[in-house]
C-alpha cells in the first residue's frame, strides 16, 4: 500500500479529486469559525461538535424515511436556534474575556454536546445513505459517489448565498461593522448583542449544512467533532481572516493532504497527521515571523 | 515561619498515615496525589508564566508509555509482552518489578524533560491562544500516533506488569500510594524553591508583559523552556507512577487523555487560584472529592456533569478559590486596603 500513490498514477488522481470534494465541506465549517472569530473574537471549539449534532439531524430524517438531502435544508434551521440558545446561555458571557476563557468555555461544551450526543445517537459509526450512486472516470480507475460532487456543490451554493448575504443584507452590513469596530458599531445604532447572537446562529447553521452534507458522504459519530474543529482552525491560520478565496483555497489544500497521508501512512494516522500539521505550521510561522522578532498575534 | 512549619509538619504527619487511617481509599488517595502534581505543574505555565497548555498531558503519557515499556522490556521482549495481551507468559520476580519501576521512573521523568526542552524552543514562542491550540494539537497527535504504534500495544492497548504477590493488594495499595506521596511531597518542594527565588519573578514578569521583559534584559525564551521541563519532569514522574496504578494503558483513555487529564489539570488549577502555591492543592482536593463523591450519582452522565462544571468555572469562578479568599481577607495575604479608597473605587464604577 505504501508507495502505491507514485505507482499508479490513477491513485493519485483520485486522492486528489477526493481531497479537493472533502476540502470544499473543510472550507464551509472554516468561514464559520472564521465568522465568530472575526465577529466576537472567540475561538468555538465546539464548531466540530455542532457540526457532528447537524450530521445527526440528517441521519434521523434518513432514519424516519424522508430523503436525508433535505437535512441541508431543515439541519440549519434547527442548528440556528441551537447556535443562538448557545450564545445566550453560554458564549454572551465569554466574548469580552480573555481568549482563553472562550477556549475553555467552548471546551467544556464540546465535551457536554459529544456525551450527549453518546446517550442520545448511541456510539455507532452511522452514515445516511443518500443512494445517490457513483460516477466513474477514465475507465473506471477513479470511482467518485455522487454524494460527494452533491455535498461540494452544495456547499459551493451554500457559500455563496452567504456571502452575497453578507454584503447586501441590512444584517450582513451590521455583521461586518461590528467586526471592524464593535464601540463605533454600537454608538451608530447597531445592536451588537443581536449582531452576536445572529453571528453565533450562521455559524451554527453552516455547521449544521455540512454536518448533514457530512452523514450523506462520509460517517458520523459523537467523538469526531474535535478533529474537525481543528481543521478550521487550521483553514483560518493559514488563509487569515475574512481572506474567503484563501480558506477556500486552504481547505481544499488540506483535504488533499489528508488524502494522501490516508494512503501514504495508512488510515490508523489520519488524524494524528492532521493534528500534527497544525502544530507544524504553527511553528513554521512562528520561525518566520521571529525573524523579524515579531510573534502569531 | 513557625506557623508555616507545624502546618507543613502536620500535613506530611497526615500524608504519611493517612493510607492507615483510610486504608479502604489508598487508590483514591494515590490519584489525588497524582491530580495535585498534575495541577500544581500546570500551574507553573498556567498561572505563573501566562502560557495557558493543554500540551502538558503529553509528558504525562509519554511518562506513562517510557515507565511501563522501561519496566517490561529490561527483563522481557517488548514486542512480545505487549502482544500477548492479558494472559502473560512473563512474570516478573519481586526483585525484578521494583527494579524496573525505579528505572522506569527515572526514565520517564527525563526523557519527557528532554522531549520538553527540545520542542520548547519551537512551540513556546507562539504566543495566547494559538499557544493553546498549539499545545491542544500536540496532545491529541501524540494520541493519535500512539495509538498506531505496534510495539507498545497500538489499539488494544498496553497491560503494565502486575505487582509481585507479595503482601497482596494491601501491599501494592501502599506501595503506590507511598510512590505517588513521594512524587507530590517532591514537586511540592521544587516548586516552593523555585518560587521563592528570582525566577517566579521572572516567570510573573513574562505572564504581565513579554515585550517589556524582554527589553528589560531577560533571556525569557530560556526561562520559559525551563520552566516547562520542570513540568515536564513532574508530569513524566506522575505519568510512570499512574501506568503502575491502574495497570493498563490506553493511548487515548488513559496515557493521552486530553479530554480527561488534559482538562482536569487545567479545571483543577483554575478552580483552585491561578497563580499561587496552595491554590492547585486546594482546587485538585475540591475537585477530586467532589469528583469521587458525585461522579456515582451522575452514573453515566459524568462527562455531561464535567462539561457544565468546566462552563460554570470558567464562566463564574475563573479567580478560584484562593482569588476569592484573596478578596475577601486581603490582610491575610499581606496586602494592606485603604479603605477610603476602596470605597471611592466602588463609588466610581
Amino acid at each position: 500500500m505504501d508507495f502505491m500513490v507514485f505507482q499508479y498514477p490513477m491513485i493519485t488522481v483520485q486522492a486528489c479529486l477526493d481531497g479537493i470534494l472533502l476540502g470544499i465541506l473543510f472550507a464551509l465549517i472554516a468561514y464559520g469559525m472564521a465568522l465568530q472569530w472575526g465577529v466576537m473574537n472567540i475561538i468555538n471549539i465546539a464548531q466540530g461538535d455542532l457540526v457532528i449534532l447537524g450530521g445527526y439531524i440528517a441521519y434521523f430524517m434518513y432514519l424516519y424515511g424522508i430523503h436525508p438531502a433535505w437535512g441541508v435544508i431543515v439541519s440549519p434551521i434547527i442548528m440556528y436556534f441551537v447556535g443562538v440558545g448557545i450564545y445566550k446561555l453560554v458564549i454572551n458571557k465569554v466574548v469580552d474575556r480573555d481568549l482563553f476563557i472562550s477556549i475553555l468555555a467552548t471546551f467544556g461544551i464540546s465535551i457536554l454536546f459529544m456525551q450527549l450526543m453518546n446517550f442520545a445517537f448511541g456510539a455507532d459509526v452511522v452514515l445516511a445513505n443518500s443512494g445517490y450512486g457513483t460516477t466513474f472516470l477514465f475507465d473506471s480507475a477513479v470511482v467518485l459517489p455522487n454524494s460527494k460532487i452533491f455535498s461540494a456543490f452544495v456547499s459551493i451554493v451554500f457559500a455563496i448565498c452567504l456571502v452575497i448575504y453578507m454584503k447586501k443584507s441590512k444584517l450582513g452590513r451590521a455583521i461586518r461593522a461590528t467586526a471592524q469596530n464593535a464601540r463605533a458599531a454600537k454608538i451608530l445604532g447597531v445592536d451588537t448583542e443581536k449582531v452576536y447572537a445572529a453571528t453565533f446562529g450562521l455559524n451554527a447553521a453552516l455547521c449544521g449544512v455540512a454536518g448533514a452534507l457530512i452523514s450523506i458522504t462520509f460517517t458520523i459519530h459523537p467523538y469526531m467533532g474535535l478533529p474537525y474543529t481543528i481543521r478550521s482552525f487550521m483553514i483560518v491560520i493559514v488563509a487569515g481572516l475574512g481572506n474567503l478565496p484563501g480558506v477556500a483555497m486552504s481547505g481544499m489544500g488540506l483535504g488533499v493532504f489528508e488524502e494522501f497521508a490516508d494512503y501514504i501512512l495508512g488510515t490508523e494516522f489520519r488524524i494524528g497527521s492532521v493534528f500534527l500539521l497544525l502544530v507544524l505550521i504553527l511553528v513554521y510561522r512562528r520561525f518566520k515571523l521571529s525573524r523579524k522578532r515579531e510573534y502569531l498575534k | 515561619m513557625n506557623k508555616n512549619i507545624i502546618l507543613y509538619a502536620a500535613i506530611l504527619i497526615f500524608g504519611l498515615a493517612a493510607p492507615f487511617i483510610f486504608p479502604a481509599f489508598k487508590v483514591q488517595l494515590s490519584i489525588l496525589c497524582v491530580l495535585i502534581v498534575l495541577a500544581t505543574t500546570w500551574n507553573i505555565q498556567g498561572g505563573e508564566m501566562g502560557y495557558n497548555t493543554f500540551g502538558n498531558i503529553l509528558f504525562y503519557g509519554l511518562g506513562m508509555y517510557l515507565c511501563a515499556s522501561v519496566q517490561v522490556g529490561m527483563f522481557f521482549p517488548l514486542a512480545e509482552w505487549t502482544e500477548s495481551g492479558g494472559e502473560k507468559t512473563f512474570v516478573h520476580t519481586p526483585s525484578q518489578f521494583f527494579q524496573g519501576m525505579a528505572a522506569g521512573l527515572v526514565v520517564a521523568a527525563v526523557v519527557p524533560t528532554i522531549v520538553a526542552g527540545l520542542i520548547g524552543y519551537a512551540i513556546l514562542g507562539l504566543r495566547g491562544h494559538y499557544f493553546a491550540i498549539c499545545t491542544l494539537g500536540l496532545g491529541v497527535a501524540a494520541g493519535e500516533i500512539s495509538g498506531g504504534i505496534e510495539i507498545i500495544g497500538a489499539g488494544q492497548g498496553f497491560t503494565t506488569p502486575p505487582f509481585p504477590n507479595v503482601g497482596g493488594l494491601e501491599a501494592r495499595g501502599e506501595f503506590f500510594y507511598f510512590l505517588s506521596f513521594g512524587a507530590l511531597v517532591l514537586t511540592f518542594i521544587a516548586v516552593r524553591a523555585i518560587y521563592s527565588t528570582r525566577f517566579r519573578l521572572i516567570l510573573n514578569a513574562i505572564r504581565d508583559n513579554e515585550d517589556k521583559a524582554e527589553a528589560m534584559g531577560i533571556e525569557t525564551m530560556k526561562y520559559k523552556i525551563i520552566g516547562w521541563m520542570v513540568s515536564a519532569f513532574f508530569c513524566g514522574l506522575a505519568g510512570g507512577i499512574m501506568g503502575g496504578l491502574v495497570g493498563y494503558i490506553d493511548s487515548t483513555d488513559v496515557a493521552f487523555d486530553g479530554r480527561e487529564m488534559g482538562v482536569f489539570m487545567v479545571l483543577m488549577a483554575i478552580l483552585g487560584g491561578k497563580g499561587t502555591l496552595w491554590g492547585p492543592v486546594i482546587g485538585a482536593t475540591v475537585f477530586h472529592i467532589f469528583k469521587e463523591g458525585f461522579w456515582t450519582f451522575f452514573l453515566g452522565w459524568q462527562y455531561v456533569a464535567l462539561g457544565v462544571l468546566i462552563v460554570v468555572i470558567v464562566i463564574y469562578f475563573p479567580e478560584g478559590i484562593m482569588g476569592w479568599l484573596r478578596e475577601k481577607y486581603p490582610e491575610r495575604f499581606g496586602e494592606v486596603v485603604d479603605e477610603k479608597d476602596r470605597k471611592a473605587q466602588v463609588e466610581l464604577k
